[in-house]
């Protein structure tokens, strides 16, 4: 079992508060994300349901029980560093047995949980050598492994992937997502690459200044996103948003189109434009495109879609993909 | 491409270190030859560098006149013991400093080191009473509270900035992992920093060997290390030059060779965390 429930949880430094109160339900088996950027208080959070930071206030329930006071070990949670944090001074295989140890296990016991675990994560080969000696990839399994024998109620993730380079970035995501499914064990997984957040999360919370702004499966941000934060948070490239005469034909304060969301066309269309960077990846081409009296809007398009620089097309917004916002950024439904 | 430097250039470098290294080491060096001259030569005028009648009279001497030994074991003991208490005291205090902050702490760090600036003799008379009431007096166990006391700061100072270079992450993963706050120091915060508590320990050790106010004033014959049996052999008159010489070099070597074997140690402690 592996639900966490946070109730009007707070945290202040001195009188600066960096988390107003958040309620939050995390279910059994769910891989939650916290997403935001960077200093909106994920990480924090995230240190106080460890136990690593304090509470100024509300309560922390895992599985039913009160645990904002316990010691980070006894909550029977696992973590994941940024910077890995391995024992330099002890080999793969010590630091994966090193938990098991402090539990107090007999060696046998010991010894197998950590050749089962290097199994799944590929590490039989380099049980004897120190993690100075082994590749970003690598160390960030060791430290995943560390987590895994502990067989924890949940695994905490702090930006995991962050000091890997992007190939291997796509690969570790790959490689969670699938120990998630394989374990079916609560995680909950902070990051400020909202991709990261798209493509793993059952359950994403969108961070602003310590406030949570909305909870939501991927889909549904993308699709109903509360407010403009989360509109123009989530989805890569960024969503494009309109103000003005155009949106008040609209009966909004501001209109948010995808750049997925419109057509292109060289002949004919609803703005006209000039043409500015044209970004060229393969599969799709991401058009810049300067259009009088709205502004810069990006469009995707087909990767073959023949267009240059200076060009003049025309854009046309799919009419039930706008989303509509009022003046204080809250979304109309 | 590397810095050209002209063989000029180098050659007055190189003749300049050595003049002032052997300028330094002058004194060891005049102590080691007066210790093989006759109580004559050693004060002749003018004084006889290396082409006199070598001599081992004064280790003879030395030896039979006093326990070299005993005032041996009694160094190692102290320097040794003082040594071990004071990084068993200065391990938790580093680490509370280090990695559990208060507004305080940098002050706190302050005023240990200001301890350090009084003037020994000032505290003189109210130690020695107490030693005196509580039958300290010439005993090692005395010798070795004192020298853990007053190196103390000094092991903390030394022992925090160690300690700062060690990333807290690990030490809180550890806490994940279900160490104690021991189990943390004695698992991981201790052998990460190896390096630096080697080299607290080989210093602190010279700094006891060497330390003569406190184990002069505090002891007499028992618990008396090899500070006191140098100065037994410097009398007012100044006579026994040679037997002072003997006495100085046979102090000095168990702590110089000591010191040889371990300077790689020594000076990768203290420049840790200089080049990252």
């Amino acid at each position: 079992m592996g639900s966490i429930t946070l109730q009007k949880v707070s945290k202040s430094f001195g009188t600066t508060s960096v988390i107003p109160e958040i309620d939050l339900d995390i279910n059994d088996g769910e891989f939650v994300v916290f997403v935001g950027p960077s200093g909106c208080g994920k990480s924090t959070l995230l240190r106080m349901i460890a136990g690593l930071e304090d509470l100024s206030g509300g309560r922390i329930v895992i599985d039913g029980k009160d645990m904002s006071n316990e010691a980070p070990a006894k909550r029977g949670l696992s973590m994941v560093f940024q910077s890995y944090a391995l024992y330099p001074h002890m080999s793969v295989y010590g630091n994966i047995a090193f938990p098991l140890k402090m539990d107090g296990q007999d060696k046998a016991a010991i010894d197998k949980k950590v050749r089962d675990a290097a199994n799944i994560l590929n590490l039989t080969n380099y049980l004897d050598r120190r993690p100075g000696q082994l590749s970003g990839g690598q160390r960030q399994r060791v430290a995943i492994g560390r987590a895994i024998v502990r067989q924890p109620k949940a695994f905490l993730f702090d930006e995991p992937l962050s000091n890997l380079d992007a190939a291997l970035r796509g690969n570790m995501r790959l490689e969670i997502s699938d120990l998630h499914h394989q374990l079916k064990t609560t995680m909950i997984y902070v990051t400020h690459d909202q991709i990261e957040a798209m493509t793993m999360a059952d359950k994403i919370v969108v961070l602003n200044a310590g406030r949570i702004e909305q909870v939501g499966s991927p889909l549904e941000l993308y699709r109903n996103p509360r407010n403009l934060f989360v509109a123009g948070f989530i989805g890569s490239p960024r969503m494009n948003f309109i103000e003005g005469a155009h949106a008040a034909t609209l009966n909004a304060a501001t209109v948010g189109i995808r750049p997925e969301h419109m057509r292109i066309s060289t002949t004919e269309g609803t703005w006209p434009g000039t043409v500015g960077v044209t970004e060229h990846l393969g599969s799709d081409t991401l058009i810049h495109v300067q259009s009088d009296g709205i502004g810069k809007i990006t469009v995707r398009t087909d990767g073959d879609f023949p267009v240059e620089h200076g060009q003049k097309v025309f854009i046309t917004p799919e009419e039930r993909r706008v989303h509509r916002f009022d003046a204080n950024g809250q979304a109309i439904q | 491409m590397a810095r050209a430097i002209s063989t000029r250039r180098k050659l007055t470098f190189s003749i300049l270190g050595w003049a002032i290294g052997l300028l330094i080491f002058f004194p060891i060096l005049w102590t080691f030859l007066t210790s093989f001259k006759t109580e004559g030569t050693a004060i002749a005028t003018p004084p006889q560098f290396l082409f006199f009648d070598w001599t081992l009279e004064n280790y003879h001497e030395v030896q039979a006149r006093s326990n070299y030994m005993k005032h041996v074991t009694n160094s190692i003991v102290i320097s040794v013991g003082s040594t071990l208490i004071g990084l068993a005291l200065a391990i938790p205090a580093a680490w509370a400093m280090a990695f559990s902050p208060t507004k305080r702490t940098k002050d706190v760090l302050m005023w240990m080191l200001s301890t350090k600036m009084m003037p020994p003799v000032g505290v003189l008379v109210p130690l020695y009473l107490i030693f005196r009431d509580w039958g300290l007096l010439d005993t090692r166990l005395g010798l070795v509270a004192v020298l853990t006391m007053i190196n103390l700061p000094i092991i903390v100072w030394m022992l925090y900035t160690y300690f700062k270079e060690i990333p807290g992450e690990i030490l809180e993963a550890a806490r994940m992992d279900g160490a104690s706050l021991m189990k943390e120091i004695v698992y991981v915060l201790t052998p990460m920093a190896v390096p630096g508590i080697a080299s607290t320990m080989l210093l602190n050790i010279i700094l006891a060997w060497n330390e003569a106010f406190w184990t002069l004033n505090l002891s007499a014959a028992n618990a008396a290390p090899l500070t006191a049996f140098i100065a037994s052999y410097s009398s007012p008159e100044g006579l026994f030059w040679a037997k002072l010489s003997a006495a100085s070099t046979m102090a000095i070597a168990p702590i110089l060779i000591m010191g040889w074997f371990s300077q790689k140690q020594l000076v990768r402690g203290l420049t840790f965390g200089a080049v990252k």
